[in-house]
């Protein structure tokens, strides 16, 4: 490797660092995030650009298909589907980590240290659970297949199994990586466990705590580049994957923290059958009473209060409402209504998700409360409207210790004087756990979907 | 370079990965995610490289897929991110494509334009 391609790849590595400084503060995030663009940029051109490179031709043909590939689908998602799409390049990326790792083992005469060995063999095993684990994740999300916990039968004693046959073979791998071509092989069927292991190890995670896995195994693929940069004996792949895996595994931590987890209780709480967010089928008592109103009654009770406050949820997101509720907002204020935002950090699909939904409908930061500003406000607060969330407003989170959700930090609309929840039915959160505040005598349910039901608010407000 | 060299690349990294993310808030926890995962799409680096030495069809397929896949993850990973980023700052902009689009709908959503106008913190 030439001076010059290190001193580029230094110069990259540089921007990694500033990229994730940038990334943490609000002011600098959006530099921040060019500048790893550039970094990334340099070192992809510099590498393309050595002499000595083969097959230079396909190599520029794979770029140009990637781009082609990801940049619509990048471009077009929607900002609702955002978790899964991040999830979905994740996954991509620990694929590629993989076939790295695969592809360098075939040769690996040419690297001949046990070190190296280890190294591919982790890299396969755990760029292969990163792959099937972010797929399922974007399973999951996309709503493909069910947010609950599923428990595969026997998983209790499979999932171990299998994790110990990769490990198995891996070992087995490396101990005849030199001499044997069977080598190869072995790590074949390491490779085809690991990719069970990330279906087995993703599927019994339940549906509210899937953001924290999705950043788990961000933090996993970091560590794969890392590891294949010791192989490839290349630097900048050490430095960036090392630092994702600790910046990674330091979000995983902090995203736990905001939802009142553990990564223990999110990973195998499913195990112990009682922690994982959703795994219990609690009954859903539809038949209880519940009040409903039109929206003529609501408009009446929020045209006349002094205070209302704003629970925006993922129902909201998916609805495409965010322009919506601010039209309503404005309109309440016209009236001389105070109004605030209550934001729950992991409101929406992902911790900060939401946020990033209603500045995209210019709500004034003004307006945005979070948790911890928002939660004193409620008892004077004289309405509070539930858009479309449920779980984070869940009593049960505070008062109930036997419930799955119990621990985790809520909003307290319940010392709100009334509280209105726009719903599409009476079907539970996304964690799948009844919510009590629903069955409530000071409790509206106002039924339709969010952007509806805003719309005819907002003509029931005009009329008054 | 040695291991001994390697590991102390390795260890200082870790360090910097933890210091450089110790605080930050809430509502930058996805788009930070992204980016991070932007950022191990440089695996397409390690792609090109195996891909550059590959003897043999097998070797030559398992890597130009690699580099797909790598390519994908960060192109995709950075655009995603700035589109994120992009709702937070350049509000301005934002702004006036948005009040363009809402005065189709309803009128009374420009009474709170001033409020908007004022520069994001």
């Amino acid at each position: 490797m030439s001076t010059a391609t290190q001193v580029a790849y230094l110069f990259t590595a540089l921007c990694f660092i500033l990229a994730l400084k940038g990334l943490s503060s609000p002011k600098h995030a959006r530099n921040g995030n060019l500048i790893g663009a550039l970094g990334a940029t340099v070192a992809v051109v510099v590498t393309v650009a050595q002499r000595h490179l083969g097959h230079r031709v396909p190599i520029i043909v794979a770029i140009v298909a990637g781009v082609i590939v990801a940049v619509p689908a990048a471009r077009m998602v929607k900002m609702t589907a955002i978790p899964q799409m991040v999830a979905m390049f994740n996954g991509v990326g620990g694929g590629a980590a993989m076939l790295v790792a695969l592809d360098e083992f075939l040769r690996l005469h040419k690297v001949d240290s046990t070190a190296a060995a280890i190294a591919v063999a982790f890299t396969a095993i755990v760029g292969s659970v990163s792959f099937t684990g972010s797929l399922i994740t974007f399973a999951k999300l996309q709503e493909l297949m069910t947010g609950r916990p599923i428990l595969v039968p026997g998983a209790r004693v499979v999932t171990p199994l299998v994790g110990l046959g990769a490990v198995g073979c891996g070992i087995v791998a490396i101990a005849t990586a030199s001499h044997a071509s069977g080598s190869v092989t072995f790590l074949v069927i390491c490779t085809v466990l690991a990719l069970g292991l990330g279906v087995l190890f993703v599927l019994p995670v339940g549906g509210a705590d899937v953001p924290v896995v999705i950043s788990l195994l961000n933090a996993f693929t970091g560590l794969t580049v890392a590891a294949s940069g010791y192989v490839l004996d290349n630097t900048l792949l050490i430095v960036a994957g090392t630092l994702v895996g600790a910046s990674g595994t330091m979000l995983t931590l902090l995203m736990a923290r905001a939802m009142g987890r553990s990564i223990t209780g999110v990973l195998f709480g499913a195990f112990s059958g009682s922690s994982t967010a959703g795994s219990t089928d609690e009954v859903v008592s539809s038949d209880r009473a519940v009040k409903s109103a039109g929206a003529d009654d609501i408009a009446i009770l929020l045209a006349y209060a002094r205070k209302v406050a704003i629970v925006p949820g993922y129902g909201l997101a998916v609805a495409q409402a965010q322009h919506t509720i601010r039209e309503l907002v404005d309109l309440l204020e016209s009236r001389g209504v105070e109004v605030f935002y209550a934001i729950h950090p992991v409101a929406g699909r992902m911790p900060g998700h939401m946020n990033v939904l209603l500045a995209e409908a210019n709500v004034p930061y003004e307006q945005l409360k979070e948790m911890d500003d928002a939660n004193p406000e409620f008892s004077s607060t004289d309405v509070a409207v539930v858009v479309g969330a449920n779980d984070v407003v869940n009593p049960a989170a505070r008062d109930s210790v036997g419930s799955p959700i119990y621990g985790m930090p809520i909003l307290n609309v319940d010392e709100a004087t009334n509280v209105v929840f726009m719903k599409r039915s009476m079907r539970p959160g996304f964690a799948g756990i009844d919510n009590a505040l629903l069955y409530h005598p000071k409790t509206t349910l106002f039924f339709g979907d969010a952007k509806d039901s805003l719309s005819k608010l907002v003509a029931a407000v005009k009329a008054i | 370079m040695n291991n001994v060299g390697l590991l102390t690349i390795f260890m200082l990294s870790i360090f910097v990965g933890f210091e450089v993310i110790s605080k930050v808030s809430a509502v930058l926890h996805t788009p930070l995610m992204s980016g991070a995962n932007a950022i191990h799409g440089v695996i397409l680096v390690g792609a090109i490289l195996i891909t550059g030495t590959a003897s043999g069809g097998v070797q030559l397929t398992l890597g130009l897929v690699a580099v797909v896949l790598a390519t994908a993850n960060m192109v995709g990973g950075f655009v995603v991110t700035d589109r994120m980023l992009e709702m937070f700052k350049g509000r301005g902009k934002a702004a006036k494509a948005a009040s363009k689009g809402a005065a189709g709908e309803a009128g009374p959503a420009s009474s709170a334009a001033p409020a908007t106008d004022r520069p994001a913190s």
